[in-house]
């Protein structure tokens, strides 16, 4: 029977550096976690502030003013609704149309494939200053006015390429053999569709208009080009960059997150039943 | 319906808007690119193919530093991403679903909410500033804000999801059994990195840099909030020609320059770099 | 309960672009029967089964069961249930509306009582609102027996549906399938590559190879009277041994097989040709040392030299050498233990002459032969 030695005992801190040797690469996945959170905790912050001046840089004092009084700011809350209802229509637009196209792309044959994809993938590699200014440019020789309208057609436009990627993915991965058992087993072609296809893309299409939302409720610099004198949320908020910050839109910012992130928790917690 | 009927039914409103919408205003771009007018009097088709040369004297500055800047962005937003997306793939365990939610949920609150943040992060006031002044890496009268600095930390920022989640989507395919074959065959922790995963990772590297340096070349916001008219970058300039001054030929020349010079770019990349699927 | 009809394939085949899957196959599968389409991957018999079942349409050709030709009727028109290889069960529907599927899309009365009874028939009741992604391969491969079986179809198709599962189970479930099988009387008609499978299982099997059937048998008529090399070769093992036809005496041929005469009962030989292949089966072949004088009546005899011995417990398994070159496979049952040759031995392997078969020479010998990674070539 051999005898080993004991291992020297070692002190605290090369213990601890050791730790942090083997943990490399989540010590700066931690740094590069709390560079993601550190704006998102300070709007949250800073939505508690009551600034000195119509800017809300510096913190002066805590205040729930900005909370309660959330419609206070001139022209925030109208912007809001704007931004919400092009949200919803171009998200029922963009869906409905991205939808189909998928279905085309993945259970159809014809010809011109490589030309519709290429066409659908475009938009999304093209710089945002490029499509919008093309769509003006398109605008101005058609002489149509800019607003709400344009803006409309912008966004369904670019959440059109998103859908479809969403969408495909999704159906790409649906088992053709479950149609075909549904099929064997008297399941004619709407049944099939019904009950087995539509259920099974379902969560596909709803991340696709959620995506699409997200997508048209941010968007600032295509808006910003087909918009004429209509206001999106984020178009007011650039304006506030020169005309005056209020803490409420820290509020609607904080509000957002919150949302994202609940919407992103609910989807995790449904999908642990599935 | 025979199948294919089927399929061009489907496919028709989708592809309509897209060749509308989409299509026709880069033709449109290109020859508004090539009239000559003004606001007032209107524009004719005259075919002034100099404009192109006159707008690239003019604005060869900003066109430069756009791509600097969004190159130097893209790089630190890859040495930030990378660790970040190589633990959710590979060390993070059940705890996976809740970091992707984490690195994804702060990006739906409204990006320009977010870069007014910065504009406090980086303000001259406040805490960075102080502790950098104090430390002495900033002069007594040391700016964040104002500065390409500060413009190139905005824009790392906000394009670190569209860089994070093709490198994850790609480490995550990783075979964590091709790692242990390396250690097996005598390679240490960073060789086994530089020569198995740091390769296999590769379409992701490519899909990240793609999708933030495309972006990231045209944007105008950061300077706007973060910057100042000398670290203008060419978004800036077509924006305010289209939209303050109005001269819609110069700034339909720039668009058609920007997008000519990223496909560019990307074609070059990719056929070096090697990508199959883009959508 | 048996059901009466039959189902016909009348010179159907199949192409997909220039290959053809299926080639003008002709084939009746007799009602109740458990059938087997047997063969190697792309011989055809998935194809087959899935025309059958309405999931691909012929390209050329007829389809009836019974007095209908059902030809062109799309699946849910046909009273044909698939079991799938990969059990495509609805991930978003639970076990109990999985097996209920069926029934309710042809509004069948009792659904409650007749999904309960499936499911105890499979013994899965316990599980009944589970969802599928809960279950383990083997519970899967149940659940889906029990939802095609339900709606007592008069055909049930199985494509390869043991692949999936450990050897074990697979035994297992090879009995269960076919006790099943009796109990309700149905017609199954059960795809699978492996020939042990089909031989302890079916009671008509049909070999296929590349899109047509070599043979079309009962277990024992194809494994003992193979009609061509493929099923010799593809059905167990064969020793193949060149002979040519040098005369006839009454009942039996004369054959010389590189100079030594062998004996074979015409009646064995499916060939009249003047080149044979004597077939000979490795445990119908005996072994004993050479010079030994007492060679039994009706034997043929040849000689040669071990060269390889190996235990596998049951049996040794001998490779023998024959001066003209061939190397042949021989089982011995232990019958004793310690008894055996090694290699280098000379010996003298004998066989009934019955037992043997005959085929055409001019087949390629080597065709339906699987390497069989146990045994040593």
């Amino acid at each position: 029977m051999t005898i080993t030695a004991p291992a020297p005992a070692r002190s605290a801190p090369s213990r601890a550096l050791d730790w942090v040797r083997d943990h490399l690469v989540q010590f700066f996945a931690g740094l590069a976690l709390l560079y993601l959170f550190l704006p998102v905790i300070v709007v949250f912050a800073f939505s508690f502030n009551d600034p000195a001046g119509r800017f809300n840089f510096q913190w002066r004092r805590f205040s729930l003013d900005a909370w309660r009084d959330v419609c206070g700011a001139p022209g925030m809350c109208d912007s809001l609704l704007v931004s919400l209802q092009v949200g919803l229509l171009a998200t029922v637009v963009a869906t409905l149309l991205g939808t189909l196209l998928s279905f085309a792309l993945v259970r159809h044959r014809f010809r011109g494939r490589a030309a519709t994809n290429l066409l659908i993938f475009l938009p999304m590699a093209t710089p945002e200053v490029v499509m919008g200014s093309s769509l003006l440019a398109l605008f101005v020789q058609g002489g149509v006015d800019r607003g709400f309208w344009t803006i409309f057609v912008a966004h369904v436009l670019f959440c059109l390429s998103f859908v479809v990627v969403t969408v495909k993915a999704r159906l790409q991965g649906l088992d053709p053999g479950l149609e075909q058992a549904a099929m064997d087993l008297y399941a004619n072609e709407w049944q099939t569709f019904r009950l087995v296809t539509w259920p099974l893309v379902l969560p596909g299409i709803l991340a696709a208009a959620l995506l699409s939302f997200s997508l048209s409720f941010d968007d600032f610099i295509i808006t910003n080009f087909n918009s004429g004198s209509t206001v999106t949320f984020p178009m007011y908020v650039f304006g506030a960059n020169q005309r005056g910050v209020p803490p409420q839109i820290n509020v609607i910012g904080s509000l957002m997150f919150l949302a994202a992130l609940g919407i992103a928790l609910a989807a995790q917690y449904r999908r642990k039943k599935y | 319906m025979t199948r294919r009927g089927t399929a061009y039914l489907l496919m028709l409103p989708a592809l309509a808007w897209l060749a509308v919408f989409f299509l026709i205003p880069t033709v449109t771009l290109v020859s508004q690119s090539l009239q000559e007018g003004s606001l007032e009097e209107g524009y004719v088709v005259t075919g002034n193919v100099g404009i192109y040369a006159d707008v690239l004297r003019d604005y060869a500055p900003q066109f430069l530093r756009s791509l600097l800047y969004a190159g130097i962005a893209t790089v630190a937003a890859l040495l930030i991403a990378y660790p970040l997306a190589y633990t959710i793939a590979l060390k993070a365990g059940r705890w996976r679903n809740v970091l992707l939610v984490l690195v994804v949920a702060p990006f739906f609150t409204s990006f320009l909410v977010r870069t007014l943040a910065w504009k406090i992060i980086l303000g001259d006031d406040n805490l960075v500033v102080d502790a950098l002044r104090f430390v002495g890496v900033l002069g007594d009268d040391g700016r964040l804000l104002a500065t390409p600095f500060a413009v190139i930390c905005g824009l790392t920022y906000n394009f670190l999801p569209f860089m994070t989640l093709p490198l994850y989507a790609s480490l995550e395919k990783l075979d964590g059994r091709l790692l242990e074959a390396a250690n097996d065959l005598y390679a240490g922790a960073f060789t086994a990195f530089r020569k198995v995963t740091l390769p296999l990772s590769m379409p992701g590297v490519v899909g990240g840099t793609l999708l933030t340096f495309i972006p990231a070349a045209g944007d105008y916001v950061n300077v706007e909030f973060l910057g100042t008219p000398q670290t203008s970058m060419i978004g800036n300039v077509i924006q305010s020609r289209f939209l303050v001054v109005g001269d819609y030929p110069a700034a339909a020349a720039l668009s058609v320059i920007l997008m000519v010079t990223i496909v560019v770019m990307v074609m070059v990349y990719v056929r070096r770099a090697g990508t199959e699927e883009l959508v | 309960m048996a059901s009466g009809e039959d189902l016909r394939l009348v010179d159907v085949t199949k192409r997909f672009g220039p290959m053809v899957a299926v080639d003008d196959l002709t084939l009746t599968i007799p009602p109740g029967s458990f059938f087997a389409l047997l063969g190697p991957s792309g011989c055809g018999k998935t194809t087959t089964l899935r025309m059958i079942g309405g999931l691909e349409r012929p390209s050329e050709g007829r389809i009836h069961l019974g007095e209908q030709d059902i030809t062109d009727r799309k699946p849910y028109q046909r009273p044909v249930n698939t079991v799938f290889q990969s059990y495509a069960l609805f991930p978003h529907l639970d076990i109990y509306e999985n097996v209920a599927f069926g029934l309710r899309r042809r509004r069948a009365a009792e659904v409650a009582q007749k999904v309960t009874a499936a499911l105890s028939m499979v013994e899965l009741t316990e599980l009944a609102r589970r969802r599928p992604a809960q279950l383990s391969g083997g519970q899967q491969q149940r659940v889906a027996l029990a939802r095609a079986l339900v709606n007592r179809p008069q055909l049930l198709l199985l494509d390869e549906p043991l692949g999936a599962l450990d050897l074990k189970l697979r035994r297992q479930m090879q009995l269960e399938l076919k006790r099943i099988q009796t109990e309700v009387g149905l017609t199954f008609v059960h795809v699978t590559h492996d020939q042990e499978e089909a031989m302890t299982m079916a009671d008509t099997i049909a070999v296929m190879n590349q899109g047509k059937v070599e043979q079309l048998g009962g277990p024992t008529e194809l494994y003992e009277t193979p009609a061509t090399v493929f099923v010799a070769n593809f059905l167990g093992q064969s020793n193949l041994l060149p002979a040519s036809v040098s005369g006839r005496s009454g009942d039996d041929l004369l054959l010389d097989v590189a100079g030594s005469r062998v004996v074979l009962p015409a009646g064995r030989s499916r060939s009249t040709a003047e080149q044979l292949f004597v077939g000979v089966r490795p445990e119908k072949l005996h072994v004993r040392a050479a010079g030994d004088a007492t060679l039994p009546d009706g034997h043929n005899a040849v000689t040669g030299v071990v060269t390889d011995a190996s235990f596998v417990g049951v049996s040794t398994q001998y490779v023998v050498r024959v001066p003209w070159g061939q190397d042949l496979t021989v089982f011995v049952q232990n019958l004793h233990s310690g008894d055996r040759f090694q290699p280098g031995a000379s010996v003298m392997l004998h066989w009934a002459a019955a037992n043997a078969f005959g085929l055409d020479g001019t087949e390629d010998p080597e065709a339906g032969r699987i390497i069989d990674p146990e045994l040593v070539q």
